[in-house]
C-alpha cells in the first residue's frame, strides 16, 4: 500500500508511460514549464525533455488533431486539454476524424491517441470553465471514454488506455485532484467494467466521476439512517458496462442516478432509460436521477452549490425511493 | 469578369516517357470522373460526388514530384490523388459504388477514400480538418527520424478555418515536414475567394507564419510538378513545413447538387481554354513527343481501364448487414500494427 494523492497518481501513471514507451509523449497547454494547469504534469518536462513533454499554443483543434495524426503515424500521443471546456474547440478532431476512422477507411486504420482532460464544476470558476460533457463524448460510437472516480484508477487507468489501439477519452474531475487514498501496488488494469464501491441492499446510487466521493458519503449517512445502499462506480462511460448497473438494481430494486451533467440528454437519462428497458420488472420504484440544475452554473457559491447534484440531494431521492 | 491568363506553353522539360506518364495520369482521372458523373445519373453512384475536372494537373504534376513512402492527406475532392498515388480504378470505383471490394470497403464512399498500402489518409470531408492531421502525421516522422514528406491537399476554402491558421503555426513553430498544397480553384462550394477573403494572396498568409511559399499555374503541369518538387526539396532538408498555391479552376459543379448560379458561363468557358489537358498534349505534339494517333490509342486504353474498373464495380458485392458494426473498434488481432 501507499498513499497517494489522485494528482499523484495520474503524475505516476503518465511517469510510467513515458518510461516505458519511446512512443508515447505528451502534448497540451502548459503541459510543460508551466507543470501543468493542476500541476499533474509537474516535473516530467525535467525528466523527459521538451521533446515528449510538448507545450503547445493555445490552438485545441490542432494540437488533438495532430495527435490524431501522431497516432496514425504510429506514436502513441497522451494529449492534454486543459479542460472539456475548452474541447469544444476540438471536438471537429475528436468526432469527425479519431472517431470515425477506424470504421469509416473500412478498418485500415486505428488511431491510439488518449486524450486527457478536466471536467466538471464545484470551485466557483464560473459558466464557460464548469462543464460536465462526459454524456456527448459517451454518445459517440469509436472512441472510448473513461471517467476515474478514485486515486487507484487515476494512476492505474492510463496505461490500458494507451494499450488499446482506439481513441481513448479519459474525463479527470477537476474536484479529485487533491483526493487521496491508499493505494495498493497492484494494478488494474480493467477498462471494460464498472465497479461496486459499497455493498447495499435496498437502494443503487450509480454514479461517476467527481460525484463519486459525495455518493459514498450520501451512501454513509443513508446507513445511519437505516437505508442499506449500494453504490456503482461507472468507471468506464463508453462502452456501458450495464450488467454490473443491471445485477446492482436488480438486487435493490431502486435506483438512483447521480451524475454533474445537466438533466436533459444526461448519462443519467441514458442509464435510466436502459434501466427501464432492460429491468422494469425487478423495479419496485421509478428510477430517479439527481443532476445539475438546468442553467449555467453561477459564479455566486451558494447559487453554484444550489446548481450543482448535492448530498442532501442524494439521500432525500434515495429516501424517497423507500417512501421515507 | 477576371481576365484571365493565356493557356499554358512553351517547352516540356520531360523525357518523352515521363511526359506521356503525366499526360495518361490526367487522362485517367479526366475518364474516370466523367464515367462516375455518368453513373451518377444512372443512380449507380450516390451521395456526394465532386468532381476534379479541370484540376488534374495538380494532383498529377504534385504526386509525381513525391516519393512512394509520402504520407497524403486529401479532401472530399480526392478521386484523382488516389488514382495518382496507386490506388486502382478498379478500388476506387466500387468504392463509389459502395461495394466492399472499394478501397473503404464501401463505408467511406467518393468523399472518404483510404489506403494504408500507399499511405493516403484519407479524403477529409470537413474544410480544413484534415490540415491537423498532416501535421501530427509530420510529427511522428520527426520524432521517429523517419525521413518523410506529409503532403496535405486542401482548398482555398480551407483557409478560412482556424484549423488551417492553427496548423500553420504549429508546422512552422515546430519545423515539421508537412507540404501545404492549396488548391485554388477560386471558388468555396459557390463564393467566390474576393467574397470570403480579406486578404486573397494566399502566399502572404504562409508569410505571416514564417513559412516560405510558391504559387504555381494549376493548369500548367509543368509548373506544378517544377514548383512541387522544389518545395517538397526543401522540406525534405528538414527545412519545416512549405506552402504551395496551385492556381486552378473547377470546370464542373462543386458536386452533382450545383446549379451554378454564382458564376458566369463565359467564365467557365474562358478557363477552359487553359485546360491542362488539351494545353498539354498540345505542347508535346509540337515537341514532336506525342502525335494523334498516339493520343487516340492512349485515350482508348485509358477508356479500357475504365471499362475494366466499372466492370470490377458491377461485379463487386455488399457488405453483409451483419458486418455493420465491424471495425467501430480495433480487433483485438490487429492490435499493434
Amino acid at each position: 500500500m501507499s498513499r497517494l494523492s489522485y494528482r499523484e497518481g495520474m503524475r505516476q501513471a503518465l511517469r510510467e508511460a513515458l518510461s516505458g514507451d519511446p512512443r508515447v509523449f505528451l502534448m497540451g497547454e502548459d503541459v510543460g514549464r508551466y507543470g501543468g494547469t493542476y500541476a499533474v504534469t509537474k516535473g516530467l518536462l525535467e525528466e523527459f525533455g521538451p521533446e515528449r513533454v510538448r507545450d503547445t499554443p493555445l490552438s485545441e483543434l490542432a494540437f488533438v488533431g495532430a495527435g490524431v495524426g501522431a497516432a496514425l503515424g504510429g506514436m502513441r500521443p497522451i494529449v492534454e486539454v486543459m479542460t472539456v471546456n475548452f474541447s469544444l474547440l476540438a471536438l471537429d478532431q475528436i468526432v469527425n476524424n479519431a472517431a470515425l476512422y477506424h470504421h469509416m477507411s473500412g478498418g485500415q486504420f486505428s488511431v491510439p491517441l488518449v486524450i486527457r482532460m478536466a471536467t466538471g464544476a464545484g470551485r466557483q470558476v464560473a459558466a464557460q470553465h464548469s462543464h460536465s460533457f462526459e454524456n456527448w463524448y459517451a454518445s459517440i460510437p469509436g472512441i472510448k471514454v473513461l471517467a476515474p472516480g478514485t486515486v487507484e484508477d487515476a494512476r492505474d487507468m492510463l496505461a490500458p488506455a494507451l494499450a488499446d489501439p482506439d481513441p481513448v477519452v479519459i474525463f479527470e474531475h477537476a474536484q479529485l485532484y487533491n483526493i487521496e487514498a491508499d493505494v495498493p501496488e497492484v494494478r488494474n488494469t480493467d477498462i471494460r467494467s464498472a465497479a461496486v464501491r459499497r455493498e447495499g441492499t435496498m437502494v443503487s446510487l450509480i454514479t461517476y466521476g467527481g460525484s463519486l466521493p459525495k455518493t459514498l458519503q450520501a451512501a454513509t449517512q443513508l446507513a445511519e439512517e437505516g437505508v442499506d445502499a449500494e453504490v456503482v462506480d461507472l468507471r468506464v462511460l463508453r462502452p456501458l458496462d450495464m450488467a454490473t448497473v443491471l445485477a446492482s438494481v436488480r438486487k435493490c430494486r431502486r435506483a438512483v442516478v447521480v451524475d454533474e451533467g445537466w438533466r436533459t440528454g444526461s448519462l443519467a437519462a441514458e442509464i435510466i432509460a436502459r434501466i427501464a428497458e432492460e429491468a422494469f420488472y425487478d423495479l419496485d420504484a421509478p428510477p430517479t436521477r439527481v443532476c445539475t440544475e438546468e442553467v449555467p452554473i453561477p459564479y455566486a457559491k451558494h447559487l453554484e452549490e444550489a446548481a450543482l447534484p448535492q448530498l442532501d440531494e442524494i439521500v432525500a431521492a434515495a429516501k424517497a425511493l423507500l417512501g421515507r | 469578369m477576371k481576365m484571365i491568363d493565356a493557356p499554358p506553353s512553351g517547352p516540356v522539360p520531360y523525357e518523352r516517357e515521363f511526359a506521356l506518364k503525366l499526360l495518361t495520369d490526367m487522362l485517367r482521372i479526366r475518364r474516370m470522373e466523367e464515367k462516375s458523373a455518368e453513373l451518377y445519373g444512372e443512380g449507380k453512384i450516390r451521395g456526394f460526388l465532386h468532381l476534379y475536372i479541370g484540376e488534374e494537373a495538380v494532383a498529377v504534376g504534385a504526386l509525381h514530384a513525391l516519393e512512394s513512402q509520402d504520407n497524403l492527406v486529401a479532401t472530399y475532392r480526392e478521386h484523382g490523388h488516389a488514382l495518382v498515388r496507386g490506388v486502382t480504378m478498379e478500388a476506387i470505383m466500387a468504392e463509389m459504388y459502395g461495394k466492399q471490394e472499394g478501397c473503404s470497403r464501401g463505408r467511406g464512399g467518393s468523399m472518404h477514400l483510404f489506403d494504408a498500402r500507399t499511405r493516403l489518409f484519407g479524403g477529409n470531408a470537413i474544410v480544413g480538418g484534415g490540415l491537423p492531421l498532416a501535421v501530427g502525421l509530420a510529427l511522428a516522422d520527426k520524432m521517429q527520424g523517419v525521413q518523410r514528406v506529409t503532403a496535405c491537399f486542401f482548398g482555398e476554402g480551407a483557409v478560412a478555418e482556424g484549423a488551417f491558421h492553427e496548423s500553420m503555426n504549429l508546422a512552422a513553430l515546430w519545423r515539421l515536414p508537412v507540404l501545404f498544397c492549396c488548391e485554388n480553384n477560386l471558388y468555396a462550394m459557390g463564393t467566390a475567394i474576393e467574397r470570403s477573403e480579406s486578404q486573397t494572396d494566399l502566399c502572404a498568409k504562409a508569410a505571416s507564419y514564417d513559412m516560405p511559399a510558391l504559387r504555381a499555374d494549376g493548369q500548367d503541369i509543368v509548373s506544378v510538378h517544377e514548383t512541387t518538387q522544389r518545395a517538397q526539396r526543401e522540406v525534405r532538408r528538414g527545412r519545416g513545413p512549405f506552402f504551395v498555391e496551385y492556381r486552378t479552376y473547377r470546370f464542373r459543379a462543386h458536386s452533382m447538387f450545383d446549379a451554378e448560379l454564382y458564376r458566369d458561363k463565359r467564365e467557365v468557358e474562358e478557363w477552359k481554354t487553359r485546360g491542362p489537358l488539351h494545353t498539354f498534349s498540345a505542347r508535346l505534339k509540337a515537341e514532336g513527343k506525342l502525335t494523334e494517333e498516339e493520343f487516340l490509342a492512349l485515350d482508348r486504353e485509358v477508356g479500357s481501364e475504365v471499362d475494366r474498373a466499372v466492370a470490377f464495380a458491377e461485379a463487386g458485392t455488399w457488405e453483409p448487414v451483419e458486418d455493420l458494426t465491424n471495425d467501430l473498434y480495433t480487433p483485438p488481432e490487429m492490435e499493434g500494427t
